[in-house]
Formats: structure tokens, C-alpha cells, sequence
């Protein structure tokens, strides 16, 4: 399914998503803090949703039709951050004052502050929770809504994201979308190492859900899964994209480190060019 | 004067009104927690069922899936016992809800030394400390059927999150009016001692008075139903008039009420304050009215208290 999508737009979500890691990089290097490693592993699934997959207006933030998503590791705001920027629902420029006194681009989303936040997370646990309420909301008002969870993969350990689930497939929230950013490593270490959440496909089927596993980075990929997650109408689904922690910056990949630490002047200076900056403009 | 009309059941009270909201208004939602029983709304699933979703012990996420539900407005009620409500799920109130400055009712029932018998993992002391400290978080206690009705259609009005704390047995008539958010309601007149009371203490605080008046002195009795927005000129009048005041919770004596009444007081126009609440332990099992004697609600002792307070105003020696 994934081969339907035209290669000119696959090039053009490839070059959005390069956008969205350079802005990663320098927002947590201007914020002097944040967090890397998380948000440049989400890169792909947030382009597919945003410049693709869902049904929303920048210019009609608060249509009650629109599709939701939630960021429930509301850790990778940055990420989410540059993506809504792109997509135009504020100023590029405003990037610059992530995490400042004043700012509208809180350290995790503030759904009150910045348009087209659905939801105000930070806590992990609770996203798939509010995401099922607001398919719930969606099915009482009859509205045409899809709720797009995206989930981290130490997120999973926290309980509360599988009592929610048990109530999505109680309640056969078939326009319920959950995604896992597996990228295998949480802010202590390799989640197989601190508490394993592995079999991970097999629990979520076991909860009721149906379940794709997909390349997190793979752009056709990822399209595929959430068509086919479309044609899904009778339970929730839910995608285990595997992904790279630190994705795209050679020494932020496979580690923990990068969970919560800005780069340096010189770290971010290496990364962007990385990710294909000239080195007379990296860092400013 | 004989204090108290008939006992009624405020958690019914509550139902009844919740079943007038859903007919007039189709979008009211209803969530439970496995404990539908102890929360009233029977009559509102049977009237509404596609409105109204048990969703079984999931007491945390409850109220994450009401966060989400009432983003947009929707008026979602959300009940459970107290410990569950504030106690377990206090950061999911916090996040999903306060954060999110979404239209959601939790209704928290048992709560306090009504849990009775059921003893201290069921009897939550410490919640409204925690809701109130929430911001945008409306909090009421009240006192009687009659308040329970009225706080339930308030709350629905009133945009945003709000915790209404329902005790889990029926309790006497007091009130005399509607609950008004963010007043205070005078049900005795006086001015030798105030009397701030809330919940089932609202009742005996008015016998207290009764008890009072029989040897010549004047209780002011305040119903102190809306905790938050609290009534600061109420308590602020109390004090002026009367230079002494006695808080009467059930509730931690740590983080209740009559610790807030210190502090306004303190602060704005200080006078003496006794606080009765629970001190700082767990509670145990017993009739909801033998813990309230046993935490030093008892008529005996709230007379001791009221004389404390009296003599240091030198109202009496």
C-alpha cells in the first residue's frame, strides 16, 4: 500500500522532515535544555501525520471536525513544535523562545497557550487515556474525528496507558490510532535493561488492538500503516514503528544520553551539519 | 429549637438533579468507576445509557478519558470515592483535567469519615488540601440533600474543572437556600463565635449553637460549601464581629479548611482560631457518626472548644 505514495511527495515530507530535525537541534541548543534524543526519533511519524494523514485547518485551529493528536510523550515538543510551524499554525520564528519566560512553546504542550495543541501533556501515562475520551466525544457527537496518539517506548511501562487501552477496545474505538516510537532506550537507559516491555506486538494484540509494525523512519511506511489503520473501524490500532533514538545526528543515535540534554554550541554545530546545514550558517 | 429536618441521601440528591441535566442538556456525560452504587447515578444510566460509561476500575485513566471527552466543552461528571478521585488519581486531575482546563465534574463519594466502617484505605482525609491547591479547580462540600441538588446544577454552569465532595450517608436538612459558588451561607446569625463548618459538621455546628444560645451566647454559623472560590469577606465579617472562630471539618486538621481559615485570618484580621479535624492520622473503622465523636466532633467536646475560645474573648470566664 505504501508504494501508492506518489515519490514527489515522499521527497517533499523527506525534506519537511529534515526541517523539523534541524529545528529540533537548535531549539534545545537556544533553550540550553530539552529533549533530543525523543523528539528526532518522532520526526517521520509526525510528518505523516501532519503533512499528510490528518484532516485539520491552520487557519481553523479549534474545528470541533478536525482530527486530534495527542503527543503523549509531551517530552518531544520540540518536534511537535516545528511541525505545527511548518504547517503554519504560528510563526517559524516563534521557535526561538522554546522554554523561555513567556513563551507559548511550553517545555511539554500547553493546549491553552499554542494553537493546535490537542492536548496539554508532560506526564507520561496519560495521552492514550485522553485520547480515548476524545474518540469517545467524537462517537457521541457523531463527528467524523480520528484521534492519532503518538506514545514513547519507556511510556509503556507506565500502567495507565494500558487501562486505556482496555477501555479503547471496550469500546471499539475504531477511530483511535495508537503510535509507539520504539526507539528502545528511555531517560535511564535500554528499556530491555530496565524493564522490559518486549513482547510488545503481542501485548498490544492481547489488549484487543490491531497491530502493524512498521519502520518509524520509512515515510511510505508509515502512510501505509495508517491507511490500513483507516480500514480499521471495529477496535483501535495500533503501530509499533521502530525507530532510532537521536535519528539523523551520528552521535545522539542508540543512546540514552540524549534523552534530556541540550548540545553544546559545538555539539549542535557538528549536528546540524549533520543534517546537511552549511557550516556558515549552523550555528548562529 | 430543634436542628435538622429529615435525613436524605445526598449522593440520590445528586443523581436525581444529574438525570434533569441530561434532559436538558444531550450532551452531559456521565463516567463511573465500578462504584455506580455509591456514586447515585443509577437513575441517569438507566434514563441515558449511551451516556453513561462504567468504566470499571480504571480510576486513574477515568480521568484522563473525562479530560478528553470534555475538552470541547462536553459536561462530563466523573465520580468515585474520594481516595480514588483525589487520592489515587491526583496527578491524572492535575494533567488531564486542570491542565487542560477541561469541563469536568468529579463527584467524590464516600469521602471522610463517611467511608464509616469501610475504615482508613476507603476514608480519604486529604482531599480537598489537594483539589484545592489545583488551579481553576472550583471545590464544594455540601452539607445536606438539598445543597447536593444545588451544587450539581452550579457546577454544570460553571465552565471548567470543579470536585464535589458528597458524603456517603444521608444526612439531616441544614440548609436553607441554594449553594451559591464562592459564598458563604449564614444559617445562624451571631456574634460571640463563628461557627465555620462544613459537610455532616454543618449539622452539628447548628446543635452547637443551639446549645450556646441556651446560656445567653450568639454562634454565627457559616456553611462553608464552597471551598474554592472561598469566601474571604464572609470569613473576614466573622472574624471582625465576632474575634473568634471555630473551624469543624471532616477532613486531615493538616491541610483542611481550618488550616486556610488560619492563614486568611492570620493575614488579613487575626483572631483566635481552634480547628477540629482529624489530627495527623489515618482514621479507622466505625459508624460515620462514632468517628466523627472519635475525631473530636462529639457534642462534649465541641462545647469544650467553643469555652476555650469564648474565655479568651472574655465573653465568658
Amino acid at each position: 500500500m505504501g508504494d501508492a505514495v506518489p515519490p514527489e511527495l515522499l521527497e517533499t515530507l523527506r525534506a519537511t522532515a529534515r526541517e523539523i530535525r534541524r529545528d529540533i537541534v537548535r531549539m534545545t541548543y537556544a533553550a540550553g535544555s530539552g529533549h533530543p534524543g525523543g523528539s528526532l526519533s518522532v520526526v517521520e511519524l509526525l510528518t505523516a501525520l501532519y503533512f499528510r494523514e490528518l484532516r485539520i485547518d491552520p487557519a481553523r485551529p479549534s474545528d470541533p471536525d478536525r482530527d486530534r493528536l495527542v503527543l503523549s510523550k509531551g517530552h518531544a515538543a520540540p518536534a511537535l513544535y516545528s511541525a505545527l510551524a511548518l504547517r503554519g499554525f504560528f510563526p517559524r520564528g516563534e521557535l526561538a523562545t522554546f522554554r523561555r519566560l513567556g513563551s507559548r512553546l511550553q517545555g511539554t504542550p500547553d493546549r491553552l497557550r499554542l494553537p493546535g495543541v490537542d492536548a496539554s501533556t508532560g506526564g507520561l501515562g496519560q495521552g492514550i487515556g485522553m485520547a480515548v475520551g476524545m474518540a469517545l466525544d467524537a462517537r457521541l457527537a457523531r463527528r467524523p474525528t480520528r484521534v492519532y496518539a503518538i506514545v514513547g517506548d519507556g511510556e509503556c511501562q507506565a500502567g495507565a496507558l494500558w487501562e486505556a487501552l482496555l477501555a479503547a477496545a471496550h469500546h471499539r474505538l475504531g477511530q483511535l490510532v495508537v503510535l509507539i516510537d520504539r526507539n528502545r532506550f528511555e531517560s535511564d537507559g535500554a528499556t530491555e535493561e530496565i524493564v522490559g516491555i518486549e513482547p510488545l506486538v503481542d501485548k498490544l494484540r492481547a489488549f484487543g488492538c490491531a497491530t502493524a509494525e512498521i519502520d518509524g523512519h520509512d515515510l511510505a511506511e508509515i502512510l501505509g500503516a495508517l491507511e490500513r489503520a483507516r480500514a480499521t473501524i471495529d477496535r483501535p490500532s495500533a503501530i509499533v514503528a521502530h525507530t532510532v533514538k537521536g535519528r539523523g545526528v551520528s552521535f545522539m543515535e542508540n543512546t540514552h544520553v540524549w534523552h534530556g540534554r541540550a548540545p553544546s554550541k559545538d555539539e549542535a554545530e557538528r549536528a546540524l551539519i549533520e543534517l546537511g546545514v552549511p557550516p556558515s550558517e549552523a550555528v548562529r | 429549637m430543634t436542628v435538622g429536618g429529615h435525613r436524605a441521601s445526598l449522593v440520590e440528591a445528586y443523581g436525581r438533579a444529574l438525570v434533569e441535566l441530561g434532559e436538558r442538556d444531550p450532551r452531559v456525560v456521565v463516567l463511573d468507576a465500578d462504584l455506580a452504587a455509591a456514586t447515585g447515578t443509577g437513575a441517569f444510566a438507566r434514563a441515558f445509557p449511551e451516556r453513561a460509561i462504567d468504566l470499571g476500575v480504571l480510576d486513574a485513566s477515568m480521568m484522563s478519558i473525562a479530560g478528553g471527552l470534555a475538552l470541547d466543552g462536553r459536561p462530563t461528571f466523573a465520580g468515585t470515592n474520594a481516595v480514588f478521585a483525589a487520592g489515587e488519581a491526583y496527578n491524572f486531575v492535575r494533567q488531564s483535567i486542570g491542565l487542560n482546563g477541561a469541563n469536568v465534574k468529579i463527584v467524590a463519594s464516600p469521602a471522610g469519615l463517611s467511608a464509616g466502617p469501610d475504615g482508613a484505605a476507603l476514608a480519604m482525609l486529604e482531599d480537598l488540601g489537594l483539589m484545592r491547591g489545583l488551579p481553576g479547580m472550583t471545590v464544594l462540600v455540601p452539607a445536606d440533600a438539598p445543597s447536593a441538588r444545588s451544587a450539581t446544577f452550579a457546577v454544570a454552569e460553571r465552565p471548567g474543572p470543579a470536585y464535589v465532595r458528597l458524603a456517603g450517608v444521608p444526612l439531616p436538612d441544614v440548609t436553607d437556600g441554594p449553594l451559591v459558588i464562592g459564598r458563604a451561607a449564614e444559617l445562624r446569625s451571631g456574634t460571640d463565635l463563628a461557627i465555620v463548618a462544613l459537610g455532616a459538621f454543618v449539622h452539628r455546628a447548628l446543635e452547637l449553637a443551639d446549645d450556646l444560645a441556651r446560656v445567653g451566647l450568639s454562634a454565627r454559623v457559616l456553611d462553608f460549601a464552597s471551598v474554592k472560590p472561598f469566601d474571604e469577606p464572609a470569613l473576614l465579617r466573622a472574624a471582625r464581629d465576632t474575634g473568634a472562630i471555630l473551624v469543624l471539618e471532616e477532613h486531615s486538621a493538616l491541610t483542611g479548611v481550618g488550616a486556610l481559615v488560619a492563614a486568611v485570618t492570620a493575614e488579613n484580621y487575626p483572631v483566635p482560631v481552634r480547628r477540629i479535624g482529624v489530627p495527623d492520622v489515618f482514621s479507622e473503622s466505625g459508624r460515620p457518626d462514632e468517628l466523627l465523636d472519635r475525631y473530636g466532633g462529639s457534642a462534649a467536646h465541641l462545647r469544650d472548644e467553643a469555652w476555650e475560645l469564648l474565655k479568651s474573648r472574655g465573653r465568658v470566664s
